[in-house]
């Protein structure tokens, strides 16, 4: 009798476990408003939310896992986790690398941050995130790029005097400038960003496809706008 | 002090000092294993260790971390691939991919995080104990020759097998000597713990720099300014605690193995015995 009950519960138990497909979703942790890490160490931001409605629609379980920025897109190949869902915007050369989902956020603006407005942005020194596409913007306008590991590097670097502009994506930016009365704005807001979107293995077609059928019915039924303006901001671009 | 961040932080000192207690005696067997390898009369084994040795001491060890346990992990899985999936077909390499089927993960991707972080700790055990028992060992194999040749040949005249006077001679003897080299190793390794940083184990540095990171009052209840500056500096004083204490400690168990010994700290000790 004891062991039909045990093995009836190992059964339920089995059965509850093979039910939802478990996912690892990777992000960086450390680039708010899209994903940092709240005072109980759990992953939380404009992606944690995405993420985590995008997983309940397509009925899979999925867990939250941390990476450096650096390292984030080797680490997706060798298959540490399933997913990047990063503040990573599209581009050409990542995309040889990754397979991109449809964008889950618009093009968006990128911006210069400084300490005063008149900040030298073509022949001063500027601070941005290494691999980033506004550190390959940086070296194309004449700046010297000063390249940090993490975005709050980068800004450290502007407000310590070190560099004369930190240079980012607006969103993460917007707070930052709002808070601390000592920042502003510098120059012109550029558009760079085609949008972001979720990374995939190559190899992994199913996966992405079910998350390209989430962000899509998103995007139609306008839980994705509503969260973008909730995180991101009001004045941030939705669908 | 007391958000769920913060005890994170807290506990990563256990993560680090548990890394210490563990990878320390690992080490050391490495180590010791590779010394007596070293000057074992089969010749296949004398060359795997010396092999070990000299490979490990000269890779450096940003190299070896950073490559050697994507290579293991990669490595686990694919032995775990060939093991239970042996009727997949497609390739384990697709281009930059590198797949193996879902049953042959490691951990099994529906794992809970905690085992992710147990695996990724034991993986870290690892490649630490291998780069220190190199060292050990080289320090082991010095020591063993240390012992004075004449001790070797007085047990041989009293009728003892090579091996009975390397277990009662040497190895009780070694220790004295490979004491200096083996506390510098120790120093090193404790120095050496923010490495884990590098394999994704959320040490202290990763805590602290979380925590000390500017926190912006939109995405906290505390906010601050950059403050990494002195949680770096309470690491500081920790590390420098702990490196305090360990050669205190080594300096008592210096002094307990010096006794009766022919060495300078061995004729000290007898000295002053003999004084009082």
């Amino acid at each position: 009798m004891k062991t039909l009950v045990l093995t009836a519960a190992a059964c339920a138990l089995m059965a509850g476990a093979a039910s939802a497909e478990t996912i690892r979703l990777g992000t960086e942790g450390a680039y708010p408003p899209y994903n940092y890490i709240d005072d109980n160490g759990q992953v939380a931001g404009f992606e944690r939310m995405l993420g985590d409605e995008l997983c309940k629609r397509a009925e899979l379980e999925c867990e939250w896992v941390t990476n450096d920025w650096d390292s984030i897109i080797p680490n997706l190949l060798s298959g540490n986790y399933d997913a990047i869902i990063a503040g990573m915007s599209i581009t050409p050369e990542r995309a040889e690398k990754v397979d991109f989902s449809v964008n889950y956020t618009p093009p968006s603006y990128s911006s210069y941050a400084a300490m005063s407005e008149d900040a030298d942005l073509t022949g001063g020194i500027v601070a941005a995130q290494s691999s980033t596409i506004q550190s390959q913007y940086v070296v194309d306008t004449g700046a010297t790029l000063l390249e940090f590991p993490s975005f709050e590097d980068s800004l450290a670097a502007m407000l310590s005097g070190e560099a004369d502009a930190v240079f980012a994506d607006k969103d993460t930016l917007v707070p930052v400038v709002e808070e601390d009365p000592t920042v502003m704005w510098a120059g012109e807001d550029i558009a760079l960003s085609v949008g972001i979107g979720m990374a995939f293995r190559k190899s992994d077609p199913d996966l992405r496809a079910k998350f390209d059928a989430g962000i899509e019915a998103m995007k139609a039924d306008g839980t994705l706008n509503a969260m973008i303006k909730e995180y991101l901001g009001e004045d941030s671009p939705g669908f | 002090m007391t958000t769920g961040k913060h005890l994170a932080f807290y506990a990563s000192f256990g993560t680090v000092l548990m890394l210490l207690a563990v990878t320390a005696p690992l080490a050391l067997a490495f180590g010791f294993f590779s010394a007596t390898g070293s000057r074992a009369q089969f010749a296949p084994l004398r060359w795997i260790s010396q092999t070990y040795m000299a490979l490990v001491r000269g890779i450096p060890d940003i190299a070896f971390f950073l490559f050697f346990v994507i290579a293991l992990d990669q490595g686990i899985e694919w032995l775990r691939h060939q093991a239970k999936c042996p009727d997949w077909a497609e390739p384990i390499r697709q281009g930059n991919d590198f797949i193996v089927c879902a049953a042959a993960k490691m951990p099994l991707n529906n794992a809970p995080e905690s085992v992710h972080q147990i695996y990724g700790f034991a993986l870290a055990v690892l490649t630490f104990a291998i780069v220190f028992g190199a060292f050990a060992g080289n320090v082991l194999a010095g020591a063993m020759n240390t012992v004075p040749h004449g001790q070797i040949e007085t047990a041989e005249a009293y009728g003892m097998s090579h091996r009975q006077a390397f277990w009662r001679i040497i190895v009780p003897q070694m220790w004295i000597y490979a004491l200096p080299g083996l506390s510098n190793l120790w120093m090193v390794l404790i120095k050496a713990t923010p490495l884990l940083f590098l394999l994704g184990v959320e040490d202290v540095v990763y805590w602290a720099r979380e925590l000390g990171g500017t926190k912006n009052i939109r995405f906290t209840e505390y906010p601050h300014g950059d403050w990494r500056m002195w949680y770096f500096l309470a690491l500081l004083v920790f590390y420098l605690l702990f490196t305090k204490v360990s050669e205190i400690v080594l300096s008592r168990v210096t002094r307990k193995l010096s006794r009766g010994q022919a060495t300078a700290g061995g004729e000290a000790l007898r000295k002053a015995g003999a004084a009082t």
